[in-house]
């Protein structure tokens, strides 16, 4: 017998979804039921490509029977169970989340942070002006990637990333306790003495722009960032024969950021230093 | 399960530096075409019309002087497999001649011709997603971990799931950090170390008889050649540890499905189709090929190099691996591009370099290509290319090949600046898109190429990459099912993909375990290959062995992987175990002379405990700064004409007192 077991064929699970029947592949979650749905359950920890952690409760929905409410990331749908999304319960606790985030973090950079406040009407600012904020200055130690701790919810996406689930490189890590927690390189080093690939992997699944390419963060600076003005092409990188699908990010016809199409059967959303950031070769033009 | 990775900052403390500050030459896309009046005088711009008609008049002239066969055109494996099919037709059909080949030859060709050898088709077996379910992983000659780090992630995917990886590398690289074991074999021993292995199952009875008896041939013959290759045997020729082999041999043998996978230390040999087929073996004796999970896998080291030789860029077949010598393929073929093909096989890259020599090649059509730096003992292969008549190169960037030619023709990169497909490892085609507007007067493969066909008198008319693919499909079966539509769709399909209807399977020679004989196809035939060490023998003047490799960071020949600001670049060294540094009272940074039958060079040295005595490690990465092809030898696999860039003889010198730079 084989020590690894096949995937066996997977069936459908049947459950109700704010009063509306929907089917599942077995072992999907209530968010999987969700987005097929339609239903727009905001989410941050969340990560395609990664197994859920569970660390910023914004996308709890009310399972009946249950005494607590339940992250939609990571319940897995049962057969009849019955899932209300948009309950006052719901609301309520998706808008204590965003005002306590986004009092203690800079959120300006997050993906639709914006727009769910609004829908949530969170007012962070109900906390005072002096909140518990990082203040401190973005390290920029690289010429490749940025860390900016003010924007970081402690979701762990990076660590995962990094770690166990793909890059298996272990440079990053959560050091400290309670208030003093915060994600670092052995000995909060700067990262060029730390064991960094570059591979770029974490600043793909970061949910606020914490981490964010170099070429972006100093765009952002100089206020010509623009990501209206932004295309972006899938194509495949040029160097090894792997073949990883590379998603290329172009702005007045210079490569500003590479990304992989997370469900490429290739890189899952991965790629390596050489294919995340060797693009500049090409746009050597004078 | 947590195992550091951290080969970067152990060797920075094995070290001692961080390595100095040698930014790599960076080079600038070449923007108008270039001609040059005399065969002494500078290039100087020109407008593509003069350009052109120069490239063409020169081609025109060699054919007419001294024949077709004088011509030879170099192909791109990182450019699309529309520009591919493109060049090889304009060879076929324009110039007359099945001399074209491209620098495949200097790393897979020799996977290529062993697969083919046994399986009557030229790809590795399996897809990635297949290494994730696999009981055993066999990594040979491979530190994917640095040169191949996506594929590798699917193995670490293997790993989790509880797959033994296996790691067989003359190094300790960070590759064999993941291992259960690693067998260190001395370089050029893996067919004494295959051998080895082939022998221990079939003694301890751990052959798959049933698949042997039914799918392969040769078996008896292939007993007694592996019998003399005793456990102590082995032990005493390869290095390793007779336990270790025994175990090697038990695991691949015992494990419900196995992979086998290797890279360039299996190929780059003077016998690397030798190589390839003695590990073939070593899958056809345990029936691990042709199921889901089991089966031999090459990694390609550039991100055309498998579909460069599907589009018929190769000297041996046409588009879709169909045969020369086969009467019926080189007919369809003749019918609808209304010509006549010659029913014999081309010259190979390293045949057209030494019909440089001898005077029988005159005139080149380069593209892409860079190989007055990437051959092995570049210094004689840039004499060569000096000595033809007409040397046209087409490339992005004026390298030290386009620097020697008669007129450069500024081309698109391929993978930012054209539309077209690029085939993976796991024979996967996927779409390549424009993203980028070409820089100047830059202009894409296939236009200029219908170009120089039209100024030959052959009015080629593709609108696009997608009418360059259909006309492609209609003429390869295994390629027929794959519209620009169901790749969109699929992300990526993997040949052969027949039909337009249904998906194909994820890996090939599922026939072999057939139980109808007419089913089953043709027997895989066991290799018959021996032991055969490295040409270039190490002595008392030049005792080290030294191997070449890859770095994380960096990529061949360094041109395009030179430009972006890596933390982890460090420049090129000269790697040496901690015991030789001592001996040849040499520390970290100190730079060294070191010298082969063929050259020298002068390099820093870095320390590293993943090496051993007796071993040396160098990239090519550098060669502006420091040129490791001068050390190498060109003894070339007889059949793929693959050179032995992993085994060199080497020596240490300390330069003269002044010259040392201590840190």
């Amino acid at each position: 017998m084989t020590a690894i077991p096949l995937q066996p064929p997977r069936r459908l699970v049947e459950f109700t979804l704010d009063g509306e029947p929907v089917r599942v592949p077995e072992g999907g979650t209530v968010l999987d039921a969700c987005r097929a749905a339609g239903k727009d359950v905001p989410t941050l920890c969340e990560g395609d490509t990664l197994k859920p952690k569970n660390a910023c409760r914004v996308c709890v929905v009310e399972v009946e029977g249950a005494r607590t409410l339940a992250p939609a990331c990571s319940r897995r749908a049962e057969p009849g169970m019955e899932v209300r999304t948009d309950t006052e319960r719901t609301r309520h606790s998706r808008r204590l989340v965003l005002e306590l985030l986004a009092s203690s973090v800079d959120l300006s950079t997050t993906p639709r942070a914006a727009a769910w406040l609004k829908e949530y009407e969170a007012k962070p600012d109900r906390f005072g002006p002096d909140a518990a904020r990082l203040n401190e200055e973005p390290r920029v130690d690289n010429e490749l990637y940025v860390r900016d701790y003010d924007k970081c919810i402690l979701c762990y996406k990076c660590v995962d990333a990094c770690g166990e689930q793909w890059q298996n490189s272990f440079a990053i890590s959560v050091v400290g306790r309670g208030f003093d927690a915060r994600i670092a390189v052995e000995h909060d080093a700067p990262l060029t003495d730390s064991a960094c690939v570059y591979c770029g992997n974490c600043v793909e699944v970061c949910p606020t722009g914490a981490l964010s390419f170099k070429s972006e963060f100093d765009m952002r600076a100089a206020g010509t960032w623009d990501e209206a003005a932004q295309t972006e092409t899938t194509t495949v990188c040029a160097y090894c024969g792997v073949g990883c699908n590379l998603t290329l990010h172009v702005q007045d016809n210079e490569i500003v950021k590479v990304t992989s199409p997370h469900d490429s059967p290739v890189t899952h959303g991965n790629l390596c230093i050489k294919g995340r950031f060797g693009y500049q070769h090409v746009q050597n033009r004078d | 399960m947590t195992k550091p990775d951290r080969t970067r900052t152990r060797q920075d403390r094995a070290g001692g530096s961080r390595g100095r500050d040698r930014a790599p030459k960076s080079y600038t896309r070449l923007t108008q075409p270039l001609v040059r009046d005399r065969r002494d005088g500078p290039l100087r711009p020109a407008t593509w019309d003069e350009a052109l008609a120069r490239a063409a008049d020169g081609f025109r002239r060699t054919r007419a002087d001294h024949g077709p066969d004088a011509f030879a055109m170099l192909s791109c494996a990182r450019a699309t497999n529309e520009m591919n099919y493109v060049a090889q037709k304009f060879t076929r059909v324009v110039m007359g001649t099945n001399n074209v080949d491209s620098c495949n030859r200097t790393c897979h060709a020799p996977s290529v011709a062993g697969l083919s050898a046994a399986f009557g088709s030229g790809g590795g077996t399996s897809s990635y997603a297949e290494v994730e379910d696999t009981d055993l992983i066999v990594m040979w000659g491979s530190n994917a971990r640095f040169a191949h780090p996506i594929f590798f992630q699917h193995v670490l995917k293997g790993i989790r799931a509880g797959a033994r990886m296996y790691a067989v590398d003359p190094r300790r690289t960070s590759t064999a950090e993941w291992a259960e074991s690693w067998l260190g074999p001395n370089v050029g021993t893996d067919i004494a170390l295959a051998h080895a292995v082939g022998r221990e199952i079939i003694h301890a009875g751990l052959h798959n008889t049933l698949f042997v008896e039914r799918a392969t041939s040769g078996f008896a013959e292939y007993a007694a050649l592996v019998e003399p290759w005793t456990l102590t045997l082995a032990e005493k020729v390869t290095g390793v540890p007779a336990a270790a082999i025994r175990d090697l041999a038990h695991a691949y043998a015992t494990a419900e499905r196995a992979q086998l996978c290797w890279t360039l230390g299996i190929t780059e040999h003077h016998n690397g189709t030798d190589n390839v087929r003695a590990l073939i073996n070593l899958a056809l004796l345990t029936g691990h090929v042709g199921r889901y999970g089991a089966g031999v896998q090459p990694l390609r080291g550039q991100n055309n190099v498998q579909g460069g030789g599907d589009m018929g860029a190769i000297p041996n077949r046409l588009p879709g691996f169909q045969d020369i010598l086969d009467d019926g393929h080189r007919h369809k073929f003749e019918r609808a591009w209304d010509t006549v093909i010659q029913p014999r096989y081309g010259m190979t890259l390293t045949d057209m370099f030494e019909a440089m020599e001898s005077g029988g090649l005159r005139a080149v059509y380069c593209i892409g290509e860079n190989p007055a730096q990437s051959e092995a003992d570049s210094e004689q292969a840039a004499r060569r290319l000096a000595a033809l008549d007409h040397l046209v190169v087409q490339d992005i960037f004026l390298t030290k090949t386009a620097e020697m030619a008669d007129v450069v023709l500024p081309a698109t990169a391929a993978w930012a600046e054209t539309d077209g497909t690029t085939t993976n490892s796991e024979r996967r085609v996927q779409r390549v898109r424009a993203a980028l507007t070409p820089p100047g007067a830059a202009r894409e493969d296939i236009d200029i190429i219908c170009e120089v066909a039209a100024r030959l008198g052959h009015d080629w008319k593709f609108a696009d990459a997608q009418a360059v693919w259909d006309e492609l499909r209609s003429l390869s079966p295994d390629h027929f099912g794959m519209t620009y539509d169901r790749l969109d769709e699929h992300h990526g399909l993997q040949w052969p993909c027949p039909d337009l209807d249904r998906l194909p399977s994820t890996f090939l020679h599922g026939r072999l375990w057939e139980a109808d004989p007419a089913l089953r196809g043709p027997r895989a035939p066991f290799g018959l290959v021996h032991d055969d060490p490295p040409v270039d023998l190490t002595d008392e003047s030049f005792p080290l062995r030294l191997t070449t490799g890859r770095r994380l960071d960096s990529y061949n020949t360094g041109v395009q992987s030179g430009s972006f600001a890596s933390p982890l670049r460090r420049g090129e060294y000269v790697e040496l175990c901690p015991e030789d540094a001592a001996r040849y009272g040499v520390v970290a940074g100190e730079e060294v002379r070191v010298s082969s039958r063929r050259g020298a060079v002068v390099a820093p040295v870095w320390v590293d405990p993943g090496l051993r005595p007796g071993l040396a490690f160098m990239t090519m990465h550098f060669p502006d700064e420091v040129d490791t092809n001068q050390l190498t030898i060109e003894a070339n696999c007889p059949i793929a004409g693959t050179a032995e860039f992993k085994a060199s003889a080497i020596r240490i010198e300390k330069l003269a007192a002044v010259g040392g730079e201590h840190l």
